[in-house]
């Protein structure tokens, strides 16, 4: 910090809005990112209390059915599942930076580290739907 | 294409002025000029108070850096016609002190700079006539992050460094990393207490801007990751074995 | 010589979470919060999610599905709080909401994968 002279009596310094992350396309990316979270915590909520109401017998899971049908819950699983699908797709493609990895000199691409976690990916989301929909 | 575009940019003077505000010029649009080119032709023709640093005009001094329609740009490497018709709003690197019109104080960021300890530390140095040989592979290990030219338009453009005064800021820690990697380097160890901090690495929430503004491409923002991937391996290790492998 | 910050802790724990998150949270928000309300698909019956939610490779499942997630909100949740809201000067009370409520949602979650009959 320059100390105030006859010449420079004082520095200008902005202060940060509390919007400052609508500023700039960027920095409302990030923040819907990180936005995100919450929805995967809901998601933890949904599917605690789902396991409650297996638990609890048959009536349980039919009202538990009934109220994730309930239009306000519906729309809150289609914005979650959106944000949720939003999280997944940044997470696999910001994990190559974490990681340089060199392999004869050379650094892998991107592509070697995101790829192998699409395929994970699509094979666990294969493997659980596979689990749940079989007669 | 018209032949004028009109510039507004910042005018504070501390001794007069509360605030920044804006003042508009009209400068010829020159294919082949940069913003830089303009603000040279306002001083030399229309207002020879307007200050502004900058020094090499070709992207390597890393002394223009300004804010050129709210994105911080290196303003020699940044073509005027990309802004036609204009008008172009030129400001101050955002989140430092303005001292004067578009000069900023940069003082922080020395300091940052200096905690990283940017410079080659070794336990015993060599005598002055034994080289210290590198490899082509081991100099790519780290050479991204040392075409780092201070211009701090990654600081300009990190949110956190201008929530958190405290936040070392990515230059700092891409630099830190640069020696690190450098298989000269001695110095992880002492890096390491020192970046291994919430005013250090993890106060990074990879916003990732640093990275998109970088005019030499230095990539910090992936420094700043690769690093906390590093300071969690050391963690674990410490964890493990809490008198260390006896070596640092 | 400052000590280094313990931070690396929470980190892995995010990081742990955000991989769980991302590799098995869409297809579990697709299949439970839209297809099966929506018809889209046939839910399974409660028998045959009850025999799921009683076999104990399930429940480990469930309670990584559960718990690991919310490690992950909290971290993210923090530093949003700390940095988008710049209220700081409640550091700890965010901290204490934040991964206070990851431990109890971990601890509910323990208690209902445990107490299955």
């Amino acid at each position: 910090m320059i100390n105030p002279t006859e010449y420079l009596p004082r520095t200008y310094q902005a202060r940060v809005s509390t919007y400052w992350w609508l500023k700039r396309w960027a920095y409302l990316k990030f923040i819907l990112r990180e936005a995100s979270s919450v929805f995967v915590a809901w998601f933890v909520v949904v599917t605690l209390l789902q396991v409650r109401a297996i638990a609890s017998g048959p009536a349980a899971y039919a009202a538990s059915q009934e109220w994730l049908r309930s239009p306000f819950i519906l729309a809150l699983n289609v914005v979650s599942f959106l944000f949720v699908l939003f999280h997944a797709i940044t997470w696999f493609n910001l994990a190559p930076k974490a990681m340089a990895v060199r392999v004869g000199g050379k650094r892998l691409p991107n592509l070697a580290i995101s790829g192998p976690q699409y395929i994970a990916w699509a094979v666990i989301s294969a493997g659980v739907a596979w689990i749940l929909l079989r007669g | 294409m018209a032949n004028r575009i009109t510039l507004e940019v910042t005018r504070y003077n501390p001794a007069h002025d509360e605030k920044p505000r804006f003042e508009s010029y009209e400068v010829p649009l020159r294919k082949e000029w940069v913003i830089l080119d303009a603000l040279n032709y306002v001083k030399d023709h229309l207002d020879g108070s307007l200050s502004f640093r900058w020094s090499c005009r070709m992207g390597v001094c890393g002394s223009c850096g300004m804010t050129v329609n709210g994105v911080p740009k290196l303003t020699c490497a940044t073509f005027l016609t990309d802004y036609a018709p204009g008008p172009v709003r030129v400001e101050p690197m955002r989140n430092f002190p303005v001292l004067r019109d578009l000069v900023v104080d940069t003082s922080d960021f020395l300091v940052k700079l200096g905690k990283s300890k940017p410079w080659i530390i070794r336990k015993v140095e060599k005598p002055l006539d034994e080289e210290y040989f590198q490899t082509p592979e081991q100099l790519d290990e780290y050479k991204q992050f040392s075409m780092c030219i201070n211009c701090m338009l990654c600081y300009a453009a990190c949110p956190v460094y201008g929530l958190d005064p405290l936040f070392s800021g990515p230059a700092a820690i891409a630099l830190a990393q640069r020696y690190n990697l450098d298989s000269r380097d001695e110095g992880a160890s002492e890096r390491m207490d020192i970046l291994s901090q919430h005013d250090g690495i993890w106060g990074c929430t990879f916003v990732g801007e640093c990275t998109k503004v970088c005019p030499k491409h230095v990539d910090p923002a992936g420094a700043i990751q690769q690093y906390k991937l590093t300071a969690t391996m050391e963690w674990l290790k410490a964890l493990v074995l809490p008198r260390g492998t006896g070596g640092e | 010589m400052s000590k280094r910050s313990n931070e690396p802790f929470l980190w892995m724990l995010f990081s742990a979470g955000g991989v769980v998150s991302a590799l098995l949270m869409p297809i579990h928000l697709f299949l439970f919060g839209l297809a099966f309300p929506l018809g889209w698909l046939d839910a399974p019956s409660h028998e045959k999610l009850l025999a799921i939610v009683r076999n104990p490779f399930a429940r480990v499942y469930l309670f990584v599905l559960c718990s690991l997630p919310l490690f992950h909100w909290a971290h993210r949740f923090r530093f949003t709080l700390y940095d988008g809201l710049q209220i700081k000067h409640l550091n700890e009370l965010i901290n204490v909401f934040c991964y206070g409520g990851a431990v109890v949602g971990t601890a509910i979650a323990a208690y209902l994968l445990w107490a299955i009959a």
